[in-house]
């Protein structure tokens, strides 16, 4: 099921879940504006316990550090409840900024949403 | 959202603070770079509100592009400007939407620096003359002011990134994509925060410098705060 939110912080973020897996997908850019709604977001699904939570960031062109700090919280929530969580879709400019952070490493980071399921 | 909030553009008459924009080109001829020390040839002022957040780092990424820096450079400035923007918004004015920050670009080096554009032959048609390596600054210096608490400029470093947690990373991306950063008490009330970014590259993807990968140990950056930044010395309200 297709699930779709659009507010007024510049940022929507779609939600579905099949297979299994609950992908999220903001569209736009995560900054300090977006990040309070995606943050909001991912805590409602961490609430619904999926086994495998995916964020697809393929339409997110810029994100800052309050993006980045509000997936390791999802990070965080996810050790907790025992969700696997994975990253895929990352563009450029929002993989250099988990580079600099030195977190590329420690998320699980795949190419695209299929990648995602099986990873 | 704020309905006090606002993005302007203003050009600082020295000695004069804020006036209204105008055009920034000039004549004159012969300026090193060493030699720069006029007004900032952009200066946006711009309410702490996130939601301008996104247009401040637009046009410091536009109009880096614009004075030859290459793409992931002129990204990496504007990422620069937005965590800088976002440590005021959110430890200096906790958060106030309504508070002024200042915003100025210094292009400097092959004639710029002087407030005129390059003067070797820049005729404000926007069409410039020579080559790319000439007729571009060699680095953009940025400064960002506020009028927000005064911290100790020691005390703001980045932290220890073995630590996995959310949240202070702005200060270690800023030091990681600027060639130099330096924070410093602004008289009589904020911080101010200098920036420089070294053009290392053409736009047309030719290096500058073999060594281009290696941060030059220090940059043109010491002594230029000199008033001429577009935050003036009052206080706003």
């Amino acid at each position: 099921m297709a699930d779709s939110r659009k507010n007024p912080d510049n940022i929507t973020i779609r939600c579905e879940t099949r297979d299994g897996a609950t992908t999220v997908a903001p569209i736009g850019d995560v900054d300090l504006t977006a990040s309070p709604v995606l943050r909001t977001e991912l805590k409602r699904l961490h609430g619904l316990r999926p086994q495998r939570l995916i964020i697809d960031l393929s339409q997110v062109p810029y994100m800052d550090s309050s993006g980045v700090a509000t997936l390791v919280e999802a990070m965080q929530m996810s050790r907790k409840s025992g969700t696997k969580l994975v990253l895929c879709g990352m563009q450029g400019k929002v993989r250099s900024i988990f580079e600099i952070a030195r977190l590329d490493t420690v998320f699980t980071i795949v190419s695209d949403t299929d990648a995602a399921l099986v990873a | 959202m704020a309905s006090k909030g606002s993005v302007k553009q203003a050009e600082v008459v020295p000695g004069k603070g804020l006036a209204a924009a105008g055009p920034a080109v000039g004549e004159g001829s012969g300026a090193s770079s060493d030699a720069a020390s006029g007004p900032a040839e952009i200066c946006l002022e711009v309410r702490s509100n996130p939601l301008y957040l996104s247009a401040a780092r637009e046009l410091v990424a536009a109009a880096t592009r614009r004075l030859g820096f290459l793409e992931e450079a002129s990204s990496q400035i504007a990422l620069a400007v937005d965590e800088a923007l976002c440590n005021v918004i959110r430890h200096g004015y906790d958060r106030d939407p309504h508070r002024p920050i200042w915003i100025s670009l210094f292009p400097e080096g092959n004639g710029w620096g002087n407030g005129l554009g390059n003067r070797s032959g820049n005729g404000g048609d926007g069409v410039v003359p020579g080559s790319v390596e000439t007729r571009f600054p060699t680095l953009m210096r940025i400064v960002i002011e506020d009028e927000a608490k005064q911290v100790d400029p020691a005390e703001i470093k980045s932290r220890d990134l073995e630590e996995v947690r959310p949240g202070g990373l702005g200060v270690h991306i800023i030091k990681s994509v600027m060639d130099e950063v330096r924070y410093e008490r602004r008289e009589p009330i904020g911080m101010r925060l200098t920036m420089v970014k070294i053009r290392r590259e053409s736009v047309e993807g030719v290096e500058n410098d073999s060594t281009s990968t290696n941060k030059p140990a220090t940059a043109p950056m010491v002594g230029r705060n000199d008033g001429r930044a577009c935050g003036g010395g009052g206080v706003h309200g």
